[in-house]
């Protein structure tokens, strides 16, 4: 094939391409005689150069296509029919381009006569004295209108918003148009668009629905972009085409370079003063601007990701009986090449799946109240060192119910699991193989391959996809994804003589362990953790993972931790040496080794070596089951730090005491886990009692068939609070899993919540309030709570994690529905999102907006005005009760009476039931 | 970073008039040839990596000339003992499938022209793991030359993994 057909091949896809989306656009606003301008210029140069090349078929289609066209120019009535026999001419040129590609330049046969013979009687016809347009009914489609119709059709009170819409965009685009000389169709005239008008359309679209007022201006800001880059296209000369391994094979020579930099630094910083110093620092200075210049040339706006779905969807509208809007916000936002070439499909997928179920036919929406136009909005903005992309609509919403039927079907999840979930929850199972609520099969999706295809391709960029659905208003998708896969920064550590790098963005922070140290590893039956800030971190030596030989003499309590999160499971890696970190050109591992999924590639550091990155997921879900949540777990547990969920999963540590049966409490309540030898436990005043760091700490035996060993030691939890341990002793702790604490079946006797299924057990979960006051007198005697029959919808607020794991199973399991929150600025937003709650619980003592303040917001709003409200407070004097008060709490309970709290709950519930009823 | 790296005219014509050229290796004292136009280069291997986890026959990674080359343990491939200490080893640059690698090998011989009437199939009797790799065998004055057939050698461990 010689380099002209190339050249040819390349321009040709590449404008028809462009001719498709400015077709679309065309037959929005038939009266752009730019668009169309810029069409028939397009096909123009396609004819020209087909005839120049010899192409005749290509040629003959395109000149059809082009008398078309110049009818339209000339003021022909542009109709659906013929827009769409453009569209299938455009893309009979395409197949025969392919082919033509294929064949090494060769012309396919074949017979173009039947396209051609509609185009030329479509252009007879249209070469007819114009007609009325003949579909009057049809007033939204705006596609059987031209230039000189306008200013007769604008008469005062008689216009849609859909016009109102369009003369908005012509004044956005009015004065590029004036200053094109090749306008043959009258350009309407400026003074035709009332400007007030404008506004009050722009006010009206703004309260119609989306309460950010920023999409219009982002449109007119886009559409004025698309003008910018035609305009740039007409100046071909400032920039020139290259082919992709030119630029890849550039990247790898720069990254050679740096190298080579890198090592010639490290010469010279060994000879004091050398005469290489001053024009190295230049080289290198030059070698870190070339380096970014050959990043940027990778890097390209996601407008080209796009650039089929205004196609796409105009032809689904079609397909479907729908109208429907596209709408891209953010199209000049730029990612890495590489990125955009794997988020193309998934994007195009979600795109169409919410133009077939997610937007309802217009006569659907007309009786829901909507305007029949349904919008597919897309938008593209920069956040951190990620790239966000929301594909939204503002159709009928996920059903949930259709989506719980599935489940069952399916067998993805038991009835009485479904209870559980969260709606959140719920909608995450689209994601999931062969999953599909579409109710019959189109040829546009419900086929059940695609939304779990969608998230595995997002995944394998490091990608997170996530959704947000109210029924009746639409359906959010947000794709979250790293601008770029090639640069990493990276953490470069050692373990035993091997250096890896592990991505900084799963690492949370450094812990250097020593024996004598403050931080020091302790072990539960073999399984070493650390304890960091109050809580137990799992902990795994990365030597023991990537099962390399420890050396002997290694001692395995020194060394440093890396804790990182993944998702949110977190988990402390021991490695011996931690250097620095380096920001990394990621390469592909070879073929041989990618099936280690420990390791996500390799690359060549600054001295030459190569070196294996580590990857954060594989490592977490090597680490064990109770870490290898799947994915849709994952995203729910993310959920739950927010404190959206009240499912979440709780590390709870089980041992076994008295019963063969399992007990169960949360683990971060247990400050430490502890052997002591019997010897060491004395007996005084009627009870047992071990001197533990300077003072007598009381034991606490949970029941009376608690084994009290005759030799060796006894393993015991250690509780400690305001200075203050107790120590139950247990028979043998077992493990320690990640579960969500559901109670399901409360009880009765004393010091246990209840029982909840844990690693498929039943397991009894131990109220460790109730001992507290066991080893120390002054706490109160546990009244008894009788589970209230109702389930009532509690939200607690406070910010020590201490207490909200410690009241939020005890409220639990007085039968309220707990929703656990952090900060009252969260609580705020829950509410917001019109989460209604019978109760609310809250701390006094809370950074940015305490209690108080949060109380006296709620009280003014409305809706919870008469919603109870408890607060809970380690401070109670006279004072702050009034304080309370006067802020809208109805009850002031102190936070260490979880009796009165209960009955506080009770009294405040009751008498709401009582109002109810 | 490489020393010793000579790179054979790789376009040199192998089939002309019936000839074959071979660069020949010795892997555990064996001599073996592969064909010229499959050697990228001959190579120093330094500052291997290892990669945990991996094939056994998997020597490491180890980087030339800004590429990353995945190094085979040509005498674990084989089933040859391991030799002891690391002193003179060679390496043969290899493509495949877009990627590189390198066959670490003894030592590394001359450049034979032989003719390609002279091949032999393998004999019935030998090792299969080396009937799996070998293309054949030629009879040269004094020893035999195992030719080494790339396309097995990596293909089948790829293949491997991928399974």
């Amino acid at each position: 094939m010689d380099d002209l057909l190339r050249e040819f091949l390349t321009e040709t896809n590449e404008s028809l391409d462009t001719v498709d989306v400015e077709l679309v656009k065309f037959e929005q606003e038939p009266n752009n005689a730019r668009i169309l301008d810029n069409i028939f210029r397009l096909v123009h140069t396609i004819k020209g150069t087909c005839g120049f090349l010899g192409l005749p078929r290509l040629e003959a289609l395109a000149h059809a296509a082009e008398t078309l066209m110049g009818k339209f120019r000339e003021g022909a009535a542009v109709t659906e029919e013929a827009v769409s026999l453009v569209l299938q001419t455009i893309d009979r040129i395409k197949g025969i381009l392919a082919e033509l590609e294929a064949n090494e330049g060769e012309e396919p046969k074949g017979d173009d006569r039947d396209l051609i013979s509609l185009l030329e009687a479509m252009s007879m016809a249209e070469a007819a004295p114009r007609k009325e347009p003949p579909k009057k009914e049809k007033k939204e489609t705006a596609g059987t209108l031209v230039a000189q119709v306008l200013e007769r059709e604008l008469r005062p009170g008689e216009v849609s918003l859909d016009e109102l819409e369009r003369a908005f965009r012509e004044t956005a685009v009015e004065l590029p148009a004036a200053a094109e000389p090749a306008v043959e169709a009258p350009a309407p005239a400026p003074a035709g668009i009332d400007f007030a008008r404008v506004a009050a359309e722009i006010e009206a679209r703004m309260k119609q629905a989306s309460p950010d007022g920023k999409t219009e201006k982002a449109k007119a800001a886009e559409d004025g972009d698309s003008e910018a880059k035609a305009d740039k296209g007409s100046v071909s000369s400032q920039s020139i085409r290259v082919n992709v391994e030119t630029l890849e094979h550039l990247m790898t020579m720069v990254s050679e370079l740096v190298l080579t930099r890198n090592q010639l630094l490290e010469i010279v910083r060994r000879h004091e003063d050398s005469e290489f110093k001053v024009p190295l620092q230049r080289l290198s200075n030059v070698t870190a601007e070339l380096q970014e210049g050959v990043m940027k040339t990778r890097m390209q706006p996601i407008g080209n990701a796009w650039q089929k779905l205004p196609r796409i969807v105009r032809d689904l509208a079609q397909e479907l009986n729908k109208q429907i809007e596209l709408e891209m916000v953010g199209a000049e936002t730029e990612l890495d090449r590489q990125v955009l070439e794997l988020i193309k499909d998934p994007l195009t997928h979600m795109v169409r799946n919410s133009a077939d179920h997610g937007l309802e036919r217009p006569d659907d929406r007309r009786k829901a109240g909507k305007i029949e136009k349904g919008t597919i909005r897309l938008a593209a903005y920069h956040e951190g060192g990620h790239i966000i992309i929301e594909i939204a609509d503002d159709g009928r919403g996920l059903s949930l119910d259709r989506i719980r039927q599935k489940i069952i079907e399916n067998g993805l999840a038991t009835e009485t699991e479904l209870e559980k979930m969260t709606e959140g929850q719920i909608y995450k199972h689209i994601f999931a193989p062969g999953f599909s609520t579409a109710a019959k099969v189109t040829s546009v999706s419900g086929r059940g391959v695609g939304m779990d295809v969608v998230r595995t391709n997002i995944e394998t960029i490091g990608g997170t996809v996530d959704l947000k659905s109210v029924q009746g208003k639409g359906t959010t998708f947000t794709i979250k994804i790293p601008l770029t896969l090639a640069i990493v920064s990276t953490l470069i550590v050692e373990s035993c003589g091997d250096r890896f790098a592990i991505p900084q963005l799963s690492v949370v922070e450094l812990v250097r362990v020593q024996n004598n140290s403050e931080h020091r590893i302790e072990r539960i039956k073999d399984t070493p953790v650390l304890r960091l800030r109050n809580k137990l971190l799992p902990l795994v030596p990365l030597a023991g993972l990537l099962k390399v030989d420890v050396s002997a003499e290694k001692s395995e309590d020194e060394g440093f931790i890396v804790v990182m999160q993944v998702g949110n499971v977190t988990f402390g890696l021991v490695v011996d040496g931690v250097f620095h970190t380096e920001e990394i050109v990621v390469k592909p591992m070879s073929k041989m080794l990618r099936h280690i999924t420990m390791f996500s590639g390799n690359t060549i550091l600054g001295d030459g070596s190569v070196i294996m990155i580590v990857d954060p997921n594989g490592v977490a879900s090597a680490i064990g089951t109770a870490v290898a949540t799947d994915t849709l777990d994952s995203h729910a547990d993310a959920d739950a730090s927010r404190g959206i969920d009240n499912d979440a999963k709780i590390s709870m540590l089980l041992f076994r005491a008295g019963s063969p049966e399992p007990k169960a409490v949360p683990l971060s309540l247990v400050t430490r886990l502890e052997e002591f030898e019997i010897e060491k436990i004395e007996h005084s005043n009627g009870r047992d009692l071990v001197q533990y760091r300077g003072s007598l700490m009381p034991l606490v035996y949970p029941n009376y068939e608690v084994r009290r060993r005759e030799e060796g030691t006894q393993p015991m939890l250690v509780f400690s609070d305001a200075g203050r341990s107790m120590g139950l002793v247990v028979d043998e702790i077992v493990d320690i899993v990640e579960e969500s604490l559901n109670i399901q079946v409360g009880s009765d006797v004393p010091g246990v919540l209840g029982s909840a299924v844990i690693k498929g057990k039943a397991t009894e979960i131990l109220d460790i309030g109730h001992y507290l006051p066991l080893a120390f007198e002054d706490w109160f005697k546990r009244k008894e709570i009788s589970s209230a029959a109702l389930t009532r919808k509690l939200l607690f607020i406070d910010d020590s994690a201490f207490f909200r794991n410690m009241l939020g199973p005890v409220m639990k399991a007085a039968g309220f529905d707990v929703t656990v929150c952090a900060s009252a600025t969260e609580a705020l937003r829950l509410l917001g999102e019109g989460a209604a709650f019978d109760v609310i619980v809250s701390d006094i003592e809370m950074p940015v907006v305490n209690g108080f303040e949060f109380a006296e917001m709620l009280r003014r709003d409305a809706r919870f005005k008469h919603t109870p409200i408890i607060a809970l407070s380690a401070l109670c004097t006279p004072a702050s009760i009034e304080r309370g008060r006067q802020s809208g709490f109805d009850e002031y309970v102190a936070k260490f009476d979880r009796p009165g709290l209960i009955a506080a709950l009770k009294e405040i519930t009751s008498a709401d039931y009582g109002i109810a009823a | 970073m490489t020393a010793n790296s000579h790179t054979p005219g790789a376009a040199a014509n192998d089939s002309h008039s019936g000839q074959i050229q071979y660069v020949t290796v010795f892997i555990g004292g064996q001599l073996f040839g592969l064909p010229i136009h499959k050697v990228h280069d001959v190579f120093v291997p330094e500052s291997m990596t290892r990669v945990p986890l991996s094939a056994p026959e998997v020597a490491g990674v180890l980087n030339l000339r800004g590429r990353i080359v995945t190094a085979i343990n040509m005498r674990r491939r084989l089933g040859l003992p391991q030799r002891e200490g690391n002193h003179g080893i060679m390496a043969v640059g290899i493509e495949y499938r877009g990627e590189s690698y390198g066959l670490i090998i003894d030592e590394v011989g001359e450049v034979l022209n032989l003719d390609a009437s002279g091949r032999e199939a393998n004999p019935a009797n030998l090792d299969g793991r080396w009937a799996e790799i070998s293309g054949g065998v030629h009879r040269l004055s004094g020893q035999l030359m195992v030719i080494l057939d790339v396309e097995r050698v990596l293909g089948r461990m790829q293949g491997d993994m991928a399974a």
